[in-house]
């Protein structure tokens, strides 16, 4: 009854804090994510996945549009995979990847840490985490 | 801020949550798997040379791989239950059906992919 009544709330009145903005950017994120492997997948059977590739190293591909990860198949050539916009691509799933996977890991972590200082404690090790992690990501995609 | 649990860990192990909890927990599992596997897998390819190269050799391991893949899988047919189920909040009502189409879904598909792994790691 109680979770009836708040939604007819006007979203003034509905909390609209940070924790429910990190909520509705979870779900967003999941269905990015979505998006951005099928585009992948779809990227990579557009340039001859279908003949030159199994189906792993398609997946592979598709979790991280990355020229490494094709490397090892039976491509000749290998400068249409590593292209400005699959790096764009990469990037993209890369930012969108660890920010719902660090608020994954705060969110797991406020479940059993349950001290104001703890939590704070946690968020800013998720915050060096997060910098760090796209920092060698980015650096990874851009280099290789 | 302190918030006080008044449920001791043996009481939560004896829950019975039946199928949303086992969703729950695999979703969990599956998320913290995913996490831990994609850091050590960048850290592993910016450092490269020998740590690197062992690192790869663990998770090119087939039973690696069926775990991994049980993890990104399952995180992300049950994600795409949760997101439909809360951007749609009138779907709720079916969210016992969304679970067994989401079992329906992942049983076939995960099943297939473990056969063609063993089959590649028993060199076939």
């Amino acid at each position: 009854m109680a979770a009836r009544k708040s939604r007819n709330l006007p979203l003034g009145k509905r909390g609209l804090n940070f924790e429910m903005l990190m909520w509705l950017f979870t779900r967003l994120t999941a269905l990015a994510m979505y998006g951005l492997i099928l585009a992948a997948i779809i990227g990579a059977l557009i340039m001859g996945a279908r003949t030159q590739m199994n189906m792993a190293d398609v997946l592979r591909w598709g979790f991280m549009p990355n020229s490494t990860h094709v490397q090892s198949t039976n491509l000749e050539d290998l400068a249409p995979w590593s292209t400005p916009f699959w790096r764009v691509t990469g990037s993209l799933l890369l930012l969108v990847a660890v920010a719902h996977g660090v608020h994954g890991l705060v969110v797991i972590a406020d479940d059993y840490i349950v001290s104001a200082r703890g939590r704070n404690i946690v968020r800013i090790l998720s915050i060096i985490m997060m910098i760090s992690m796209i920092l060698i990501g980015l650096y990874i995609l851009w280099t290789s | 801020m302190s918030l006080k649990r008044n449920v001791s860990l043996a009481t939560g192990l004896r829950y019975k949550g039946q199928g949303p909890m086992l969703t729950y927990v695999l979703h969990r599992i599956g998320g913290l798997g995913m996490a831990i596997f994609i850091t050590v897998h960048i850290l592993a390819s910016f450092l490269g040379g020998d740590i690197g190269g062992f690192i790869n050799d663990i998770y090119e391991n087939w039973l690696f791989q069926i775990f991994i893949f049980f993890c990104a899988l399952f995180h992300a047919i049950n994600g795409l239950r949760i997101t439909i189920l809360d951007l749609f909040p009138k779907l709720i009502e079916h969210s016992r059906e969304a679970i067994w189409i989401e079992w329906a879904v992942f049983i076939p598909v995960f099943g297939l992919s473990v056969l063609v792994i063993v089959q590649s790691a028993l060199g076939g």
